[in-house]
C-alpha cells in the first residue's frame, strides 16, 4: 500500500473505472452480438442484442435437427457440425494423448540424465519449433500423398495423416515439463533407485505421480492447441464429413452464400465449451503459453 | 542428476520378476515389428523411384534399431520418439522444400519421368478413315451389332443392351448381313450409352469403340516408343523428344507436350522472384506489407496491454479480478471462431460495424474490396485478438517492480504518466524484447488471420500468380501452391526457403537476446 496519495485519487479512480467498463464493452461486444443473432429469426436479421424475434431455429440446425418454419417449409441443416466438433474432439484427444507420451519421456530424459548431444538437442528443438507449418505444407503434403500409397490410414484425407503429423510440435511441451521435473527433488528416485528400481521403474512409479498436475496442464495446451488448428487440416482434409471444425467454419461465411446466424449459433456451440475450459484452466495455460510466446 | 547403469559400465541383470521379463520381450518384439515395417517402407519408395522418402525412412528405421539395441544409448531412448517426430515432421519437410525450390515440380509437372511416360503411352486416337458403320438387329430379346466399311464386315454375338457397364466383346467376320430389318435410328439413340461402353475387337485385334451415333472406329496407340527414348506420335506424325531442361516431351515445333516431369531448374526459381516483373512487384509489395502489419500489430497489442496491465496494477482499483477475465475473453476464444465473427461483423452489406457506422455518420465503407480499409481492418481485427497475451505478459512483468520507486516518485510529485513512462516502460521493456520478438515472428506468418478473414484480397492486379493486397508472405506462398490451376509448389517452396531464412534470423536473435538456459 502506497503511503504517499495525490489528492485526486477519488477523480481518477472513477475515470479508471469508466475507461475499462467502455473499454471492456467495446471488446466483448462481437460476443455477445453473436449469442444474440444465434437467437434471431433467419439468416440476414438485425436488430438490438435482444432479439425481438426470437427464434430456436439456428440452434436446431446447429444441432442436427431438421427445422419447421411457420409456413410449412422444413430446412435441412446446411453443415454437419456435430460431426465436425467429433472429429475435431477425435484428432485433438488422440494426438493430445501421443504428445504427452512423447513429452513426458523425453523431458524426462533432458531433465535427469546426462548424455551426449543434449545441450544442442534442446536448443535446435526451440529453434526449429519458430518455423510455421504452413511453409513447410508442400512437403507435408507430399510425404502423405506418397506414405497413403502404401500406408491407406496415414493418406491425404486421412485423420491419421493430421495426428502423426502434429506430433512434430512438442519442443514447447518438452521444455514446460522439463521445468517441472527439474523443480522436484531426485533424491525420491535415487532413492528407489538404490533400492533397486530401473531408471525406467523410477520414472514410471516415482516421478510420474507427482507430476499429474503439469501433465495436465500439458495435455490441455495440446489439446487446446489442436483444436485451433488450421493449417494442416485445411490441405490434408478434403472430403466435408472428413474435415475438423477448424477448417469446416469457414464455409458458413463463403463469399457467395453467407448463412450469418446459422454460423452464430455454431460458432457458440462449439466455441463455448472451448473458452470455458481456457477460462478455467487459464492459470496454468497462461503461464505454458506466456513462456513460449505462442498463440494460435 | 543420474546416469544409467549402462553408461556406468555396469552389467545388465535379468531382472527376477517375471512379468518384468515378458516386457522386456514385448518391448523388443515391437521394437523389430516397428523396424521391419520401416524397411518395408524404405523398399517400397526405393521401388517407386523416391529416393528422398526412401532415404528418410531408412535413416529412421536405423537410428530406431540402432538406439533400442545398443545399451549404452539408454538414455536417448527416452527422447528417441520426439526427436523422430521432430526430424520426421518438420526437419525434414524444411529440407525437402529447400530441395523442391530448385525444381519445376507443379501441378504440370507432378510425375516422375517414367509415370509420364506411362500415362503417354496408354493414350489412344481414333482413326475415322477407317470408320465402321453401325447397324443394329433384334434377336430375340436381344440384339447384334453389325459393323461393316467398303472392305470388312464384322458381326457381334447377341447383346443385352440393357447393360451399360464398359465391357470387350469379341466380333466375327460375317458374310452377309441378317435377314431381318435393322432397327430404326430411334431406338440406336435410345441404346447410346450402352453402345459407348463396348469394347469391341476384332479378329486381328484392333479395338473398336464408338465414334459418332452410327459409326465404330477403331483405337489406335497413339505413341510409340522409339529406340533413342523419344515418342513417334502416330496421329500428328511427329517425333517428340523428352527435353530434361525443362521437362516436357517436346516436338520439333517447340510445342510442350504435357504433363511433363520435375526437373532440377537450378536458381531459376529464385531469379524469377527477383527479376521477373510480374513476380517481383507483387513480391516486394507484400514483403513490406508483411513488415509493417507484424511491426504495426507488436506496436498496437503492446501499447493497448500495457496500458491496461498498468490500470489492473493499481493497488487503488476494485473488481481486478473481474476486469481481468473479461479482458482475456478474446484470448480464450478459439481464434477461428472469433475471425470468422469479425468476417461478418464487416460484411458490406448486413454487418453491424457498417450498421452502426451508417446510423452514426452515414459512411458505410467497403471494408473487403478496398485494400487500405482491408489492410486496417486486419489490424483491428489483430488487435483485438493480441492484446490479452501482451497484457498477461506486462502484467507478470510489473508485479516484479519494487513498489519503492512509485513512493519515490510520488514523493518527487511524479504523476501517473510520469510513472507510465519513466518508471514502468523502461524496467519491463528489457525482459519483453524476445517475447516482442517472438510475437513479430508469429504475426510475421499469421496465416489462419489473413486465410479466414480476407483471402488476401482484395488482389493485386497484373500479378502472374495469385497474389492480394493483404496478402502476407505465407499465405501468398500458400496461394501459390495451393490454390488455382498454377498449383507452383517449386516457386511456392523458393518463397518458403527466403522466408526460413528470415525466421531463422530472427529466433538466433531471440536466443540470444532471452539467454535460454539449458
Amino acid at each position: 500500500m502506497a503511503m504517499v496519495q495525490p489528492r485526486s485519487v477519488g477523480v481518477r479512480r472513477l475515470g479508471a473505472h469508466l475507461a475499462l467498463i467502455c473499454f471492456v464493452s467495446l471488446i466483448v461486444f462481437p460476443l455477445l452480438l453473436v449469442i444474440s443473432i444465434s437467437f434471431r429469426e433467419g439468416n440476414f436479421a438485425t436488430g438490438s442484442l435482444i432479439p425481438e424475434n426470437f427464434s430456436l431455429e439456428h440452434w436446431s440446425l446447429a444441432l442436427g435437427i431438421p427445422w419447421e418454419r411457420t409456413d410449412g417449409t422444413i430446412v435441412q441443416p446446411p453443415f454437419p457440425v456435430l460431426l465436425w466438433l467429433w472429429n475435431s474432439i477425435k484428432v485433438a484427444v488422440v494426438s493430445s494423448v501421443l504428445i504427452l507420451m512423447l513429452a513426458t519421456t523425453s523431458a524426462y530424459a533432458f531433465a535427469r540424465m546426462r548424455f551426449k548431444g543434449k545441450e544442442p538437442l534442446l536448443k535446435g528443438m526451440l529453434i526449429f519449433q519458430m518455423f510455421p507449418a504452413v511453409l513447410s505444407l508442400v512437403a507435408l503434403y507430399a510425404l502423405f500423398d506418397r506414405l497413403g500409397q502404401f500406408v491407406g490410414w496415414l493418406g491425404i484425407n486421412t485423420h491419421g495423416a493430421l495426428i502423426v503429423a502434429s506430433l512434430g510440435a512438442v519442443a514447447l511441451h518438452i521444455w514446460t515439463i522439463k521445468g517441472y521435473f527439474e523443480s522436484i527433488d531426485g533424491s525420491l528416485e535415487e532413492a528407489a533407485m538404490v533400492d533397486g528400481a530401473s531408471t525406467w521403474q523410477a520414472f514410471r512409479y516415482i516421478l510420474l505421480p507427482l507430476s499429474i498436475p503439469i501433465l495436465m496442464v500439458v495435455f490441455i495446451l495440446a489439446f487446446v492447441m489442436s483444436i485451433m488448428e488450421y493449417p494442416m487440416a485445411s490441405v490434408l482434409l478434403v472430403d466435408e464429413h472428413k474435415l475438423t471444425l477448424a477448417v469446416g467454419a469457414q464455409q458458413y461465411l463463403a463469399d457467395h452464400n453467407q448463412r450469418w446466424g446459422n454460423f452464430a449459433a455454431a460458432a457458440v456451440l462449439s466455441g463455448l465449451p472451448i473458452t470455458v475450459a481456457f477460462l478455467i484452466c487459464q492459470r496454468w495455460i497462461i503461464g505454458g503459453l506466456t513462456a513460449g510466446g505462442v498463440k494460435g | 542428476m543420474y546416469t544409467t547403469n549402462a553408461s556406468r559400465g555396469l552389467p545388465r541383470h535379468r531382472s527376477r520378476y517375471l512379468t518384468e521379463r515378458y516386457t522386456r520381450w514385448a518391448m523388443r518384439g515391437v521394437i523389430a515389428v516397428l523396424v521391419i515395417a520401416l524397411l518395408w517402407l524404405v523398399l517400397a519408395f526405393h521401388l517407386n523411384g523416391q529416393w528422398m522418402f526412401a532415404l528418410l525412412f531408412l535413416v529412421l528405421g536405423g537410428s530406431l534399431g540402432v538406439v533400442f539395441t545398443k545399451r549404452t544409448l539408454m538414455s536417448h531412448r527416452y527422447i528417441f520418439p520426439a526427436v523422430a517426430g521432430l526430424g520426421v515432421f518438420v526437419i525434414f519437410p524444411l529440407i525437402y522444400t529447400f530441395g523442391i525450390s530448385f525444381s519445376n515440380y507443379s501441378s504440370t509437372n507432378l510425375l516422375s519421368e517414367e509415370r509420364v511416360r506411362d500415362q503417354l503411352m496408354s493414350q489412344t486416337y481414333q482413326e475415322d478413315d477407317a470408320a465402321y458403320n453401325l447397324a443394329l438387329y433384334a434377336e430375340g430379346g436381344l440384339v447384334r451389332l453389325l459393323l461393316e466399311n467398303e472392305t470388312q464386315r464384322w458381326m457381334s454375338s447377341p447383346l443385352n443392351l440393357d447393360n451399360q457397364e464398359t465391357r470387350q466383346l469379341g466380333l466375327q467376320a460375317a458374310s452377309s448381313a441378317p435377314a431381318s430389318e435393322a432397327l430404326p435410328m430411334r431406338e440406336v439413340i435410345q441404346a447410346r450409352s450402352a453402345l459407348q461402353g463396348l469394347r469391341l475387337i476384332t479378329p486381328d485385334g484392333i479395338e473398336l469403340r464408338m465414334a459418332g451415333i452410327r459409326q465404330f472406329a477403331p483405337m489406335l496407340d497413339r505413341y510409340e516408343a522409339l529406340d533413342d527414348g523419344s515418342l513417334y506420335d502416330r496421329r500428328d506424325d511427329r517425333v517428340l523428344t523428352p527435353d530434361h531442361t525443362i521437362g516436357f516431351f517436346v516436338a520439333d515445333n517447340g510445342e510442350q507436350i504435357t504433363p511433363g516431369w520435375p526437373v532440377n531448374v537450378g536458381f531459376s526459381n529464385y531469379t524469377q522472384i527477383f527479376t521477373d516483373p510480374d513476380i517481383r512487384g507483387p513480391f516486394m509489395q507484400i514483403f513490406v506489407w508483411t513488415f509493417v502489419f507484424a511491426a504495426l500489430t507488436v506496436v498496437f497489442t503492446l501499447a493497448v496491454g500495457f496500458v491496461l496491465a498498468s490500470l489492473l496494477q493499481w493497488d487503488q482499483l476494485r473488481g481486478k479480478a473481474v476486469y481481468r477475465t473479461l479482458l482475456i475473453l478474446p484470448y480464450a476464444v478459439p481464434a477461428f471462431i472469433s475471425i470468422l465473427i469479425f468476417k461478418g461483423m464487416f460484411n458490406q452489406h448486413f454487418g453491424e460495424v457498417n450498421m452502426i457506422l451508417d446510423t452514426l455518420f452515414g459512411v458505410r465503407p467497403e471494408w473487403f474490396t478496398d485494400p487500405w480499409l482491408a489492410r486496417s481492418m486486419l489490424l483491428i481485427v489483430n488487435t483485438w485478438l493480441g492484446y490479452p497475451y501482451m497484457l498477461l505478459l506486462c502484467m507478470g512483468l510489473i508485479q516484479a517492480i519494487p513498489q519503492d520507486l512509485y513512493e519515490a516518485s510520488a514523493v518527487d510529485g511524479g504523476g501517473p504518466l510520469t510513472n507510465l513512462f519513466k518508471i514502468t516502460l523502461p524496467l519491463i521493456i528489457k525482459p519483453l524484447t524476445p517475447l516482442l520478438i517472438a510475437a513479430f515472428a508469429f504475426n510475421f506468418n499469421n496465416f489462419v488471420l489473413i486465410a479466414l478473414l480476407t483471402g488476401g484480397n482484395p488482389d493485386i492486379l497484373g500479378a502472374s500468380t495469385p497474389a492480394g493486397t493483404t496478402d502476407l508472405l505465407v499465405s501468398y506462398t500458400y496461394r501459390i501452391a495451393f490454390q488455382d490451376a498454377g498449383q507452383n509448389f517449386g516457386l511456392a517452396a523458393a518463397i518458403a526457403t527466403l522466408i526460413f531464412l528470415l525466421v531463422a534470423g530472427m529466433s538466433l536473435l531471440n536466443l540470444r537476446l532471452s539467454k535460454v538456459k539449458v
